[in-house]
């Protein structure tokens, strides 16, 4: 039987010829998806900016009325609420967030969730009820929280074991590399207003996840090669290790991809933005782990003799006193 | 690296076939057939996203614990004062500031009261609740340690737990969790509820009933102009209730509590059908409440729910009983959830719904149908990819892939872990992790063999040299994985749990099952190439 190769046997592209393009690329994004997510700022669900979200499905229409449930809604005086279309067209997502005035009463998001239910209920009887998620500001401010701490320890926690692992350096590259990840991830969700919910801190943890494992394959390699090829230059020795490991790297995404895909179009809708924040995260991993984490060694410095035992002050002692006998 | 003595493979075989075995029931009772009851049940929990339900978090406000302690201390020292012989007496007691402060008309008096004061400033197992201070020689002043509120605050917590649980039995669901969280929350998730209202008015009512003798000497301008006079304060009356938008002026201390029930049933009294709420209290509170009536016959007194007043009737007559009838515009409904929460007791302390999260079972069914079908396409695309890529090594992994789903599912059985939605795509990722460590190991193996190594030392150094990246990558997803479970929540939580244990299955199937398998081959066959 004839295998399929999806990438050829040798491959030789020139990666890091244009390192220094992509890098400022690469910073530009990073400015960019902060100056967005400062400006536009994150399209916060219930989680993280308090509120209340209930899902309804219209059963005997074939589309929801979605203007008049946002005048509806409105009528309420809790400022204007955001009604969306979840999954199919007679299914709607109706999201009240908190009034900055009720941040500190605990029960007001759950009074909120109880009038817009009763209201709708009220003017359209055959409306199904799915699913209804209140909370309070202070329990989203627990979220915002936690969810900071969670990104910021997973980043440190990560490259420090990848210090201890290689070497400093390649513990800053992949630092880098993730820091770029998160913040891309975040610049998409504040330029395309995607709502931004505790699901999407656990899409960006497995975006960390799965980009770091791109670069140690990649950085395995490199620390490979620099033992064995000792006299190669370092870019070409770089450009060498992602050649070598582009099949896996290719075959590894492509059958993310083909899982995720499926989950994407016929899961369910409530995952919707879980999955699509992981499957963007594919391709900014694996760029980063090839244009960021790679070339970030040559600027910090990574020589063959990183990983020789370095020679220390004993060692010295010693040969000077084998060379006196 | 390819040896594998006897003892070695029965050993694996028996790992994964226990683990496969435990994922029987949690398989099985999902395509809605019965599992023989002789046989051990361990099936993966399903979270209420996907078994639909409501997940209610309670926060009790702390401070009411304090302000109430106050007011016991208050009422204790009154009463240790008068019945001190001779008697001591005391003036311009306030409980302003969180603390309690009176002054003794007699500075001689310092060191009885101080001698009578000592033992009650001590709580159970030494630990000193509060601090007494003299200021100015005859000020006396106490003072809540912090450990003294924070005992309270937890034993109100634990009875608030309790009386959570007795309502939440009342209402006659099924299987209910509720589970204190932190301090001052508690978490209650309900399986199957769909409409948490009844929940969640029945959480809502305090209960605390109150009974107090009206200040009748209170001036009406007064009250409503909402003066106090001394020793009195003053309560709205509840809507719905005669005055309502009124208040009255009750005296503050003397009244009796609610609290000590036996029994609360709702009903119609047959002469105003009007509905009711019968209680019974218990011989200590039925002595007290015979005594408070006995003494202020012709006297009007407030019932007080909560904090609203009810209703002000007149004791026409001593009430020996120990019943009592308790009106006030009650509908059919709202007298029920009274009579339940009184039966199962007063919350110690207010509780405020915080979160609230409710999926319809019709919802979960949809999910983890439209879930299931997304993995299994999923599943069969990459596994079409594998075997037409590595040929027979892309069988080895689609097998191991298969044990690797099962022996996940397996082991959150025996864990009694929850299954949520975004478990489902935690899955997914597990099912791509897997894959990649064979994607290592195979492509590896193709470079050995294009380096001319011969088949067994290619297949060797595959293992080898693959194993270290798949460990790193591995404890790295780790350590993520560890921080998503501490720090998420909820649905997020469920996500973290397949995600670690799938690090460990997926490392065992691809890496370690495939190997035994690869070696198998390769013994029985002695092939002199390849095709990877």
């Amino acid at each position: 039987m004839k295998l399929l190769k999806l990438v050829p046997d040798e491959t030789n592209i020139k990666f890091l010829k244009y390192r220094m393009p992509f890098f400022v690329l690469s910073l530009v994004l990073i400015i960019g998806s902060w100056v967005a997510v400062l400006t536009q700022g994150l399209n916060y669900g219930v989680d993280f900016a308090g509120g209340q979200e209930v899902r309804m499905t219209f059963e005997q229409q074939e589309e929801a009325p979605v203007a008049d449930l946002r005048r509806l809604v409105e009528g309420l005086g809790y400022g204007s609420p955001v009604v969306q279309e979840f999954g199919a067209p007679n299914v709607v997502s109706i999201r009240v967030p908190l009034p900055a005035e009720a941040e500190e009463t605990p029960g007001a998001a759950t009074e909120i969730g109880e009038r817009v239910i009763t209201l709708i209920e009220s003017e359209y009887p055959s409306v199904r009820t799915d699913g209804n998620e209140t909370v309070s500001g202070k329990v989203a401010g627990e979220f915002r929280q936690d969810a900071v701490i969670a990104l910021l320890l997973a980043m440190l926690g990560v490259a420090m074991y990848i210090w201890i692992r290689f070497e400093w350096q390649f513990g800053v590259g992949a630092l880098f590399a993730l820091l770029h990840d998160v913040s891309v991830a975040l610049g998409i969700f504040a330029i395309f207003q995607l709502e931004f919910s505790l699901q999407i801190i656990a899409a960006i943890l497995a975006i960390i996840g799965y980009s770091l494992n791109d670069t140690i394959v990649v950085y395995d390699r490199i620390r490979e090669n620099l033992k064995k090829y000792r006299k190669m230059p370092l870019p070409e020795l770089l450009d060498l290790s992602v050649n070598e490991t582009l099949a896996r790297t290719v075959m590894t995404s492509l059958t993310l991809l083909v899982a995720l895909l499926p989950l994407l179009l016929f899961g369910p809708a409530s995952l919707f933005g879980l999955v699509l924040a992981i499957t963007a995260g594919l391709f900014i991993g694996t760029y980063s782990s090839v244009y960021l984490a790679a070339p970030m060694l040559i600027w910090m410095g990574v020589t063959s003799d990183s990983f020789v035992p370095r020679e220390t002050e004993a060692d010295r002692q010693e040969k000077k006193a084998l060379g006196q006998l | 690296m390819l040896d594998f003595p006897l003892w070695k493979k029965i050993s694996l075989w028996a790992i994964t076939l226990a683990a496969v075995f435990a994922a029987l029931p949690s398989l099985i009772t999902t395509t809605g057939a019965e599992w023989p009851d002789a046989l051990p049940e361990p099936t993966v929990n399903l979270g209420l996203d996907l078994a639909g339900g409501s997940h209610l978090l309670l926060e009790a406000e702390s401070e009411e614990v304090a302000a109430q302690r106050l007011e016991n201390m208050e009422e204790a020292v009154r009463s240790a004062m008068r019945q001190a012989e001779p008697r001591i007496r005391i003036g311009d007691i306030s409980t302003a500031n969180g603390r309690l402060s009176f002054m003794l008309d007699d500075p001689a008096d310092i060191d009885r009261a101080r001698g009578i004061l000592e033992p009650m400033m001590q709580g159970p197992n030494l630990v000193r609740e509060w601090d007494l201070r003299v200021v100015d020689t005859q000020r006396m002043v106490l003072i809540p340690t912090q450990g003294g509120t924070a005992n309270a605050v937890n034993d109100a917590m634990e009875s608030a737990t309790e009386v959570v649980r007795r309502r939440i039995d009342e209402l006659g669901t099924r299987e209910p969790t509720i589970i204190r969280q932190g301090d001052t929350r508690i978490v209650v998730q309900v399986p199957g509820l769909e409409d948490p209202e009844a929940l969640k008015n029945l959480l809502g009512q305090t209960a605390q009933l109150e009974f107090k003798l009206v200040d009748e000497a209170a001036l009406p301008t007064n009250v409503q102009a909402g003066i106090a006079p001394p020793g009195s304060q003053i309560f709205p009356f509840a809507a719905g209730s005669d005055f309502e938008g009124q208040s009255v002026a009750v005296k503050r201390l003397g009244g009796i509590r609610g609290d000590s029930l036996t029994g609360a049933q709702s009903g119609i009294d047959p002469q105003t059908n009007e509905n009711v709420v019968n209680i019974q209290f218990d011989q200590q509170g039925g002595q007290k409440f015979a005594q408070l009536s006995t003494r202020n016959v012709g006297k009007q007194f407030a019932i007080i729910l909560d904090g609203e007043v009810l209703s002000t009737p007149v004791f026409r007559e001593p009430i020996l009983g120990g019943a009592a009838q308790i009106s006030g515009s009650f509908t059919a409904d709202s007298a029920n959830n009274l009579a339940i929460s009184l039966r199962s007791g007063a919350l110690p302390v207010p509780l405020t719904v915080i979160e609230e999260r409710t999926v319809s079972a019709e919802l979960g069914k949809d999910s983890i149908e439209r879930g299931l079908l997304a993995m299994l396409i999923g599943s069969l695309a990459v596994i079409a990819l594998m075997i037409a890529t590595y040929g027979r090594f892309g069988i080895y992994a689609t097998i191991a892939l298969v044990f690797n789903v099962l022996m996940l599912l397996g082991i959150m059985a025996v864990l009694n872990t929850t299954l949520t939605l975004p478990g489902i795509a935690g899955f997914v990722l597990t099912i791509g992790a897997a894959v990649d460590a064979n994607v290592l190991i195979n492509e590896r193996i193709r470079e050995e063999r294009k380096r001319g190594r011969r088949v067994v030392a290619a297949v060797e150094n595959g293992y080898a040299e693959a194993s270290r990246a798949i460990y790193d990558a591995n404890i790295t997803n780790f350590i993520a994985g560890v921080l998503l479970f501490l720090f998420g929540t909820g649905p997020v939580r469920g996500f973290a749990v397949v995600l670690v244990i799938g690090l460990f299955t997926s490392v065992f199937t691809a890496v370690t099952l495939t190997r035994m398998w690869v070696a198998d081959y390769l013994r029985a066959k002695r092939p002199t190439d390849i095709n990877v």
